[in-house]
């Protein structure tokens, strides 16, 4: 009988492709308005597709609402909000709160699998992160609706009244969970408005809802592009609005709605430091500025955008991120081994490649990692940009995709003051053996977010929000619950 | 040959988070081993077993049947690869090197008082000496954790080079016995010492002793090893032993090595499992690969 040798040389063992099957998922051809818990036609008539970023095929088509199919959304949120939710006891909004979060965890595969085919997102990460997050919204903020006065102690306090919410394409369902939630909690009701590239698992989500039996009115989702968005931000009857997107847009938002009353809350772009010293654990330093960039394509508002690393290591850290870069699979985002998947959509994609063309002329070096990009959909190579300098427009600039730019410094003070020295103050990161160095860091870096020895880490019960042109006010938490309450006292 | 390197040109090692270790680890679970790549996993996993036993009740029948094991792991079913080696006590390396003759299975055999090393360095010597004389190809020796935990470096790393030079021939494994190091920053330190001191390969654990080869554990000691390849060039191997019983566990193993040192480690030269019941679950694996049903563990032999 002939038997094998053990090997002597090294194999070529890769791993053989693993895609999550979609054969369980259902998407409609074509998905209308969610106005008080009917799917109504947008009275525009019109439509629009989605589509599959990693391959460009149409998934769906969408509605278009128009200013008269807010107004209609709106009109049903009021209406639900003066007869039936302002009257719901919160222990009963609580208990449907709960039972979206259960019936989005009962779906939790088929979201993630849609998520991952109209975002382009991993279906590692939609799994993973984005669903479970989600579903954890919900299931926190449920906690908190019977409980507004042991949250906010000795004030009283009521609902601000209808909620207009437009999310961005980054993050879809996480987006809907973090804005629906804390709002449905303090007794408001909503009507939200997905990113025109990523509509569907909103609308799935608006399925849940309506299976829950949630109140007809209480959500509401209209879909569509930027003159949807609008009409929601300049619609009289509207108390509030939370926005999730670019600095431009948030800037556009805040004028509108000046000498409105609305309130608002903005959670915009950033160009976030990653800070490295050089006692920093190097090597889960390496892992931190791969999951600060490159995590969800750098489709990331906090992505750590700009690397700072001292110079005394700067060699060695850039070599190690070279290496762990090669690593990393980029491919089909059903595949469950892909770590890097589609850009969302081809005018990002343009975007980015943009910024990359700047960044060569500004002189710095690129280096993008050797994976094979796909012969069709968007995609775009890791990329790193060394030898950038503060002035470069790639350290400046947010860029929103997988490019980092990397700066070296030499001391403590150097290093805040070049990080604080930008537009943005979403979030930092902190790399060090010290604690007081940690202490210190986060005391003086203007950022809303600043975590230590890690990077990209998310939860219900943490606030998230920006300083300077990131934008203001705070979701996630009970800061994130405070937003959507009038304190009386 | 790799030549053993004064103390004062051991680098600094760095420190280590043990939650973004555990993070990264996480990590390597996720990735989905299916089908072709699985069944390749599986034999390569085989080729790599260092078959043990290593118990005060050994004797030279338990050794032989084991030893036949090695070179015909599942004979109902051709074109399993033989494991890489026998792992036995020195009384137990003349019988096993007999019972290997002519198979392209090696021999290596523990040393230096094993498990504790609580014995002097003249002892240590003669143990890994007469190991050698009775044939064995490999050495498997452990390091002083107390002197290490006492902060006597100095004494940890001439031990193992006067081990190595002891080996002659033999490979020299290094056992760390990470589960009585505690910290992964003190594995990290251990592993530079050992390889700086002129291991050829670094092993986490004598199986006496629990935890023994975590992930997390195997993670730090493959960074040692890659930094110090990206220094010198010079390859050194990795074994894990203790507490994997499991083919899932041992291809996240394999998966961490290729993504981590790439696949010129991914063989019996530069990797190794130290396991007693891996290889079992391997070959039900493998089985149910091939015919499609799950088989109990009556149909593969225990020795």
């Amino acid at each position: 009988m002939a038997k094998k040798k053990p090997g002597k040389e090294g194999v070529n063992w890769d791993y053989s492709p693993s895609l999550e099957s979609t054969s369980h998922i259902s998407i409609l051809p074509k998905y209308e308005l969610f106005i008080n818990n009917e799917w109504v036609k947008p009275s525009s008539k019109k439509y629009f597709k989605t589509t599959n970023p990693a391959n460009e095929e149409v998934l769906s088509e969408i509605a278009w609402a128009n200013d008269h199919d807010v107004d209609l959304a709106v009109k049903a949120a009021r209406n639900a909000y003066n007869d039936v939710w302002s009257k719901t006891s919160p222990k009963e909004r609580s208990k449907y709160i709960y039972r979206i979060a259960r019936l989005m965890q009962e779906q939790a595969r088929e979201l993630s699998v849609i998520e991952t085919l109209d975002a382009g997102k991993p279906i590692r990460e939609s799994r993973d992160i984005d669903v479970p997050l989600a579903c954890n919204h919900f299931f926190y903020y449920a906690g908190w609706a019977d409980k507004l006065e042991f949250a906010f102690p000795n004030q009283a306090m009521e609902a601000l009244g209808v909620a207009g919410q437009i999310i961005p394409w980054n993050f879809p369902l996480l987006m809907a969970a973090w804005k629906i939630a804390p709002a449905l909690a303090a007794g408001n009701c909503v009507v939200l408005k997905p990113a025109e590239t990523t509509s569907l698992t909103a609308l799935k989500l608006a399925e849940i809802i309506k299976a829950s039996g949630l109140p007809p009115g209480v959500v509401n989702i209209v879909t569509g592009h930027g003159d949807t968005g609008a009409a929601i931000v300049n619609h009289p009857d509207i108390n509030k609005i939370a926005f999730t997107g670019s600095t431009n847009v948030g800037k556009i938002i805040q004028r509108a709605i000046a000498g409105t009353g609305k309130k608002a809350t903005l959670e915009l772009g950033g160009k976030s430091a990653n800070i490295i010293f050089d006692d920093a654990p190097i090597d889960q330093a390496v892992e931190g500025i791969v999951n600060g960039i490159f995590f969800n394509q750098g489709h990331v508002c906090c992505a750590g955008s700009r690397l700072f690393v001292q110079e005394n290591i700067a060699e060695l850290v850039i070599r190690k991120l070279k290496h762990r870069m090669d690593s990393l699979y980029l491919g089909n985002p059903l595949d469950k081994n892909t770590d890097i998947g589609a850009i969302n959509s081809k005018e990002q994609l343009e975007t980015i490649e943009k910024y990359i063309k700047i960044g060569i002329s500004e002189g710095a070096e690129i280096y993008q990692s050797a994976c094979e990009l796909p012969g069709k959909g968007y995609f775009c190579h890791p990329t790193i940009f060394t030898n950038v300098a503060q002035s470069s427009r790639i350290s400046q600039e947010e860029i929103f995709g997988p490019v980092l730019s990397i700066q070296t410094f030499r001391t403590v003070d150097e290093v805040i003051q070049k990080a604080n020295n930008s537009p943005y103050g979403l979030a930092a990161g902190v790399w060090t053996d010290k604690g007081s160095r940690i202490f210190n860091l986060t005391s003086k870096l203007r950022a809303g977010v600043i975590w230590a020895n890690t990077y990209n880490k998310f939860d219900p019960t943490s606030p998230f929000g920006g300083y300077k042109e990131s934008g203001f006010g705070r979701e996630g938490g009970l800061h994130g619950l405070g937003a959507y309450l009038k304190m009386k006292l | 040959m790799k030549v053993p390197i004064s103390l004062n040109k051991l680098p600094i090692s760095p420190s280590i988070d043990k939650v973004g270790v555990e993070e990264r680890v996480a990590r390597f679970q996720t990735r989905s081993i299916k089908n072709e790549s699985k069944r390749h996993g599986l034999d390569l996993v085989l080729s790599m077993i260092d078959l043990t036993t290593l118990e005060g009740k050994d004797t030279p029948g338990k050794v032989k049947q084991m030893c036949y094991k090695a070179h015909h792991l599942h004979d109902a079913y051709a074109g399993v690869p033989n494991v890489a080696a026998v792992c036995v006590y020195p009384s137990m390396v003349r019988i096993a090197k007999t019972a290997l003759n002519g198979t392209d299975v090696k021999v290596a055999s523990v040393s230096t008082a094993f498990p504790s090393g609580q014995s002097t360095r003249e002892i240590k010597i003669t143990d890994t000496k007469f190991a050698v004389d009775e044939g064995a190809d490999e050495i498997d020796m452990v390091i002083s954790r107390g002197k290490f935990l006492a902060g006597e470096y100095n004494f940890v790393f001439d031990e193992i080079a006067s081990i190595k030079e002891a080996c002659g021939k033999a490979r020299l494994k290094v056992i760390l016995e990470t589960g009585e190091l505690c910290t992964l920053d003190n594995v990290r330190k251990a592993s530079d010492i050992a390889i700086y001191a002129g291991a050829d390969f670094i092993k986490t654990s004598t199986g006496k002793i629990q935890p023994a080869a975590t992930m997390q554990v195997t993670y730090t000691m493959l960074m040692a090893i890659k930094d110090y390849y990206d220094a010198t060039g010079i390859m050194i191997g990795m074994k894990p032993a203790g507490g994997i019983s499991t083919s899932k566990l041992a291809l996240h193993n394999l998966v961490m090595v290729k993504e981590i040192l790439g696949n010129n480690w991914l063989n019996n030269e530069w990797f190794r499992f130290g396991a007693s019941s891996l290889a079992n679950d391997v070959l039900m694996q493998i089985m149910k690969l091939e015919t499609g049903v799950y088989q109990s563990s009556d149909y593969f032999s225990i020795d």
